[in-house]
């Protein structure tokens, strides 16, 4: 028998409530459970940011994170920045200079760019890119996405 | 299979101690090590999973009385942006910098990199040369009891520690500096960013005259633990840092170590990364 626990969070600010196994992580239960597939999985162990979300604000890889400890925690993931206003000008940028190739990457490089833009309002192409570091890309050769997020930055420069 | 019977997450330290006294439990902070250890079946869960990430008296950086005082929990990431740390333990700062990602840094914490006990872990040669000793609590009849223990003296093996098992690692305090305090940190990977350490080298003391005292050497990933270096130190203690001294602790610090060959280096390589960094490194204290 494998052990559950109850847990109540914030998904995207809806209150939601589950009863899953301890010893599942959040990703499995984002996808598996909840149906929300906008975040994915690439590695399973924190090396290539796919499957990266925020908790409490911060930008995590939900691979890496008990599910159980979601409890009384804030989270938003890609769908829930995608019904987000304030990141249009980031999702524009990424479409007009081609920063998505095949795609896989970018719901992660999305989360991630969106918590390097609220934590450094004026990040130059170095600060993106160090920001950027835990998120692989196999098809841009990560140019096109470093300009993206820069001109996303102040509202373009 | 996994056999845990008992999931918890207290919301404050007597709580977590009474649950630790009570039997076998896997304690969870970041995740981010016990993930994927647990995953692969490198670890098993014992009988009790205990979330620690709910008590808030762990979090957090203070000044007490003549030490600067690091909760279990605060994170990687808050330990590059904490004001005390960029004033009191700079060179731990400069070692976050090289941690990682900022997704890893954000989950992960300084009480799991600890207790993990990677000979690899990249805060302990840092907090090793600025003389750290860790805070382990338990309450073994009623009342909370806390013990303390150099860094140094903590690791057993590569994952093992001097840990009781009905005690939680609370803390990590160092020494507030004395003037003159010189503190480096270098780590070698073949990458700037998500890269396992494949040696690391911290060099601490007070500099005065051109010499070093209170001489601290450490490396990281030349043994089954992180290291102190004490022919390296002794060969420091109190000589000029001329080209002579500089060379012969070079020289000290290849011969001392006693690295293995991995999928990251071989352990003739390591030696000699030893070597020229640690010559690298005293000449910059030197001119510094
Ligand atoms: C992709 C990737 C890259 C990484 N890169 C680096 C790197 O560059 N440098 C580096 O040093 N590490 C690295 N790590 C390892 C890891 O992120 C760190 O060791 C991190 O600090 C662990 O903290 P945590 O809170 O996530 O620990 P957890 O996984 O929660 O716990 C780790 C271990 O410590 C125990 N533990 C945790 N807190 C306590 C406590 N207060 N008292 C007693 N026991 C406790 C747990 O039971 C467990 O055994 C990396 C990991 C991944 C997955
Ligand atoms: S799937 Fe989580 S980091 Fe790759
Ligand atoms: S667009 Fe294909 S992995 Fe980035």
């Amino acid at each position: 028998m494998l052990l559950t626990h109850d847990i109540e969070f914030t998904l995207n600010g809806v209150t939601k409530k589950l009863t899953i196994d301890v010893t599942m992580n959040a990703l499995d239960m984002l996808r598996d459970v909840v149906g929300l597939t906008g975040t994915k999985y690439g590695c399973g162990e924190g090396e290539c940011g796919a499957c990266t979300i925020r908790v409490d604000g911060e930008t995590r890889n939900s691979c890496l994170m008990f599910a159980v400890d979601f409890d009384g925690r804030d989270i938003v993931t890609i769908e829930g920045l995608a019904a987000d206003p304030k990141a249009d000008a980031l999702r524009e940028s990424f479409v007009e200079h081609g920063a998505v190739q095949c795609g896989f990457c970018t719901p992660g490089m999305v989360m991630q760019a969106s918590h390097i833009l609220d934590t450094h309002p004026d990040a130059d192409a170095e600060t993106i890119k160090r920001g950027l570091e835990g998120n692989l890309c196999r098809c841009t050769g990560y140019k096109k996405i470093v300009d993206a997020v820069e001109s996303a930055c102040c509202g373009g420069r | 299979m996994t056999a845990i019977e008992r999931y918890a997450a207290p919301q404050n330290l007597d709580e977590a101690l009474g649950i630790l006294q009570q039997g076998e439990v896997t304690i969870l902070a970041g995740g981010t090590d016990l993930m994927p250890q647990t995953k692969a079946g490198r670890i098993a869960f014992k009988p009790t999973l205990m979330n620690i990430g709910r008590i808030a008296g762990l979090k957090g950086v203070t000044l007490d009385g003549e030490h600067l005082r690091i909760g279990a929990l605060t994170t990687i990431s808050e330990l590059l942006r904490d004001p005390l740390v960029a004033q009191h333990a700079a060179v731990l700062a400069e070692a976050c910098d090289h941690f990682a990602s900022d997704q890893i840094r954000n989950a992960g914490t300084l009480g799991g990199n600890i207790n993990n006990a990677s000979p690899a872990g990249d805060t302990l040669v840092p907090l090793i040369v600025l003389d750290a000793e860790v805070e382990l609590a338990s309450k073994p009849n009623g009342s909370v009891a806390t013990r303390r223990m150099p860094l140094a003296e903590f690791f057993t093996g590569p994952g093992r520690t001097k840990r009781a098992a009905n005690e939680l690692l609370t803390a990590v305090r160092i020494p507030l500096p004395k003037p003159g305090h010189v503190a480096r940190f270098y780590k070698f990977g073949t990458r700037p960013a998500l890269d396992i350490s494949t040696i690391s080298i911290g060099i601490a003391g007070i500099k005065r005259d051109g010499a070093l005292t209170d001489t601290r050497v450490a490396f990281g990933a030349v043994a089954p633990t992180p290291v102190r270096a004490p022919r390296t130190e002794a060969a420091l203690e109190g000589r000029r840092l001329d080209a002579a001294a500089i060379e012969a602790a070079a020289d000290a610090a290849r011969d001392e170590v006693n690295p293995i060959d991995d999928v990251r280096a071989s352990a003739w390589y390591r030696k000699e990364l030893i070597h020229n960094m640690t010559r690298r490194m005293l000449d910059h204290v030197a001119h510094a």
